[in-house]
């Protein structure tokens, strides 16, 4: 067993083998380099082919039509995309916008963005388990609401929010509805026949493929109109201008093809290892799960430990690849704002965890990773002034804490 | 965020960790920090009679930073008078653990955190 044992599968995975000898074929004289556009010659109907089979390996996994999928840089640009496009193409018909606290940045600062540009954006909050409160999503809707963006599975604690019923409700309001799939494609099934979704932002490399492409799901059936963001050759039937990555897209199309084959087993695996992890810390008194357990994908485990600072975990966990908060935020000093948006103190929030398990993580590692956690919990908490003053019985919100 | 070897090594072999009665009258303590902001110090010293500091406690809830600051610290005024103590910069600290900007302000805290024990050690005089 090699150390540092990875557990940031939610940040990125590695490519998996089988992938990266598909795109290998993509690159030199005497493999498929020509360019998809070329219509000419034979290098370029060859691309082509690459091209087309895996759109419609990738529209496979989520049983939608080849045509509706466009290519992007990876899920950011697709929200970009899907966001402002939509909000630029349907801004006579209102500028408000319904989206979540919860949500990934790319979907934030975006939002962000057209405020800046004159629209309104409602942020909901998350039930304290993260999922969304159908409720209290209804009523945030307007006459004026054009565009939802919900997140299909969160980044940092993995629960998965009701896209079936959201989509319910903003199909017969005739609002646009945008999920971001970055971190639920190849996890949970997904069937565009029966979600209601109009546009949805995928990545490859949380799936093992290759980093910088992606892709956004343009539906067609209703026709979803967008305004391009990038301009150029009109590629991508005109959304999404520029040269078509060959290597990238092929090796896109080859790992959503093998996550239609293995999801289902993988998964099982996974939630096996994840349960094994769970069991494995439940002597350590004051943790708390953040996010809720049962629509939650098993890949995930968020865990604050009460009076052990994350940070200072992390790195009495250095054998042990792991994050607290999400990898975007953990250069600030902040707190998490997924756990702050769920109502969870700024000390719990400060004391999270984020284990996110993949294809190739196995047994061994995850009983390596028990005993590490165990021993430096109860290390760090001989350190921790706020343990022993838990442990005297002193309530730590009577008292006056000198904030700095 | 790479971490120098002496943040390390404080972090792995913390100095003085621990604690002392805080209502002895020869005991000055000083808690700063708070659970919210990510991080609490609380730094013991014990005095004796002609004002040297003969032993120093601490324990942090906090990052590597804070609790190589703290660890550092009650190194530092082990023998020194209370004033020497008062004295002790955060910049020197900062630069022997060689933080970086980000975590300047742990070092920030360390010297609340001694000027808070000495404070109320002279308060119970």
């Amino acid at each position: 067993m090699k150390t540092p044992i990875y557990f940031d599968y939610s940040a990125t995975t590695p490519v998996d083998k089988r992938v990266a000898d598909k795109m290998c074929e993509c690159l030199t004289t005497e493999g498929n380099f020509g360019n998809p556009a070329s219509s000419s010659h034979e290098f370029g109907w060859k691309a082509e082919d690459a091209v087309n089979q895996a759109r419609k390996d990738i529209a496979d996994l989520i049983n939608a039509n080849p045509k509706e999928i466009v290519f992007t840089s990876g899920a950011t640009e697709s929200n970009n995309l899907a966001i402002k496009g939509i909000a630029h193409f349907y801004k006579k018909k209102g500028k408000h916008i319904v989206t979540c606290k919860t949500e990934h940045k790319a979907v934030l600062d975006t939002c962000r963005q057209l405020e800046r540009e004159g629209y309104e954006v409602t942020y909901l909050d998350p039930k304290d388990n993260g999922l969304i409160d159908l409720e209290a999503f209804k009523a945030a809707l307007r006459d004026d609401t054009i565009l939802v963006s919900i997140m299909h599975v969160n980044n940092e604690i993995g629960v998965i929010q009701d896209i079936k019923a959201i989509g319910d409700i903003t199909r017969e309001r005739k609002i646009m509805f945008h999920v971001d799939a970055a971190q639920s494609a190849g996890k949970v099934p997904i069937d565009m026949d029966e979600l209601k979704v109009d546009l949805m932002s995928f990545s490859a490399h949380k799936n093992y493929g290759p980093k910088g492409i992606g892709a956004l799901y343009v539906s067609r059936k209703p026709r979803v109109r967008i305004e391009a963001q990038t301009h150029g050759g009109g590629h991508e039937r005109g959304m999404r201008s520029g040269t078509l990555a060959t290597h990238q897209i092929v090796g896109m199309g080859e790992c959503f093809r093998l996550a239609k084959e293995e999801m289902a087993t993988d998964n099982e695996r996974i939630r096996m290892l994840r349960d094994r992890l769970l069991k494995g810390l439940d002597g350590i008194e004051e943790t708390y799960i953040n996010g809720d357990m049962e629509q939650r994908v098993p890949h995930n485990l968020n865990i604050s430990f009460n009076f052990v600072e994350g940070e200072s975990l992390i790195m009495a966990l250095k054998e042990l690849a792991v994050s607290s908060g999400s990898a975007c935020t953990s250069a600030s000093l902040e707190p998490s704002y997924v756990l702050r948006a769920l109502g969870r103190n700024d000390e719990l929030a400060h004391s999270s965890i984020r284990f996110s398990l993949g294809r190739f993580t196995t047994e061994e590692e995850i009983d390596f990773a028990i005993e590490k956690i165990n021993a430096n919990i109860g290390k760090l908490r001989e350190l921790s002034p706020l343990w022993e003053m838990f442990k005297d019985g002193i309530d730590l919100n009577s008292i006056e804490w000198t904030a700095h | 965020m790479a971490y120098s070897e002496k943040v390390i090594d404080h972090y792995e072999n913390p100095r003085n960790v621990g604690s002392m009665d805080k209502d002895e009258g020869n005991i000055g303590t000083g808690m700063v920090g708070a659970p919210a902001c990510g991080d609490v110090m609380r730094l013991q010293i014990k005095v004796t009679e002609d004002g040297i500091i003969e032993d120093a406690k601490f324990k942090t809830y906090g990052c590597g930073s804070a609790i190589a600051s703290s660890s550092l610290l009650t190194e530092w005024v082990k023998g020194k008078t209370l004033d020497e103590a008062g004295e002790i910069k955060n910049t020197a600290i900062a630069e022997e653990l060689e933080l970086p900007p980000v975590k300047i302000h742990c070092s920030v805290l360390a010297e609340d955190a001694i000027k808070a024990a000495i404070d109320d050690y002279k308060s119970k005089k």
